[in-house]
């Protein structure tokens, strides 16, 4: 066994370029706002009300997972693996809801 | 106690990169939840139409709260990275308070719907609600009891200022729970309901 041991803090888990609390902050405000015209849009007739509500969700998205879940500033390693779920579900179940949505079901 | 841990090939900490990696497969695990709910969306089995009894108002007070659960979370871990134990255990029991805040919401939505004649078997758009509904609960609950193990240990003195990583890594699971719901309460609430 390596005698070679670091402590937590030197295996690059942690940056130094972690936002502030000010930023968190200043983020959580705008969550805040998108939630609040995501409910809006649902109590007004827009065209494609379902473009913008999933424009809206995929931005709240990418700010939690971009400053809450420090992907903007950790190793692209963890924003690659977080994406291989992410997008090997969207293709694996996108194809499901292709092939069976509009079906007649017994 | 702080332990010690080996220097890896890719100079990643193994545990914060198997948490990604279980992140990233359980976006296949509720992928299926929510396609499922899709292809039932418009079979009520001839029963009440679900999509009618939701409460829009009411889940968007409930993500409201677990999505500002999502900045005590990181304030928490904030805390514990500059060492500040007692704001950090503080933020935490902040995040674990609103998380029950969320559960209590869903028991309460669930049992309105139950009242109103939507049980988990009365048709398959009710079942893939519930189920699909009722796992990310069960996330939610795993979450506050890992918060409240994290505080417990902070409290008792187990877990010390250079030891972040345990917030952090228990701070991705709970933005990951709010991610998921972020996109259940657009998809599953505000698009078929609209």
């Amino acid at each position: 066994m390596s005698t070679d041991t670091k402590g937590e803090q030197d295996l690059g888990t942690h940056d130094e370029h972690h936002p502030t609390e000010r930023l968190y902050v200043k983020i959580a405000i705008i969550l805040a706002i998108l939630t609040a015209m995501e409910v809006s849009l649902f109590y007004i007739a827009i065209p494609a009300p379902a473009v913008w509500l999933t424009s809206l969700a995929v931005i709240k998205f990418v700010m939690v997972v971009g400053y809450f879940m420090h992907l903007k500033y950790d190793t692209r390693l963890f924003t690659q693996l977080m994406l291989t779920g992410l997008i090997t579900a969207l293709a694996v179940y996108g194809v499901a809801l292709a092939t069976f949505l509009g079906t007649t079901r017994p | 106690m702080s332990v010690p841990v080996e220097e890896t090939s890719l100079g990643l900490d193994n545990r914060k990169l198997a948490m990604w990696a279980f992140l990233g497969s359980e976006f296949l695990f509720f992928g299926a939840f929510i396609s499922t709910y899709l292809l039932y969306l418009d079979d009520f089995n001839n029963a009440v139409n679900g999509i009618e009894l939701f409460d829009i108002p009411y889940t968007s007070v409930s993500s409201f709260v677990l999505l500002m659960s999502s900045l005590t979370m990181v304030l928490a871990h904030a805390a514990h990275t500059k060492g500040d134990m007692r704001r950090a255990r503080l933020w935490l029991l902040a995040t674990a308070f609103q998380g029950m805040v969320f559960i209590g919401g869903q028991v309460f939505e669930f049992t309105a719907f139950v009242k109103e004649g939507m049980g988990l078997t009365t048709s398959p758009f009710s079942s893939s609600f519930f189920v699909l509904t009722g796992f990310h609960g069960a996330h939610v609950t795993v979450g506050i009891i890992m918060l409240l193990s994290l505080w417990t240990m902070m409290k008792m003195g187990r877990i010390g200022p250079g030891e972040d990583l345990k917030t952090e890594m228990i701070g991705l699971y709970w933005h990951f729970v709010d991610i998921i719901w972020i996109i259940i309460f657009t998809v599953v609430y505000l698009i078929p309901a609209g």
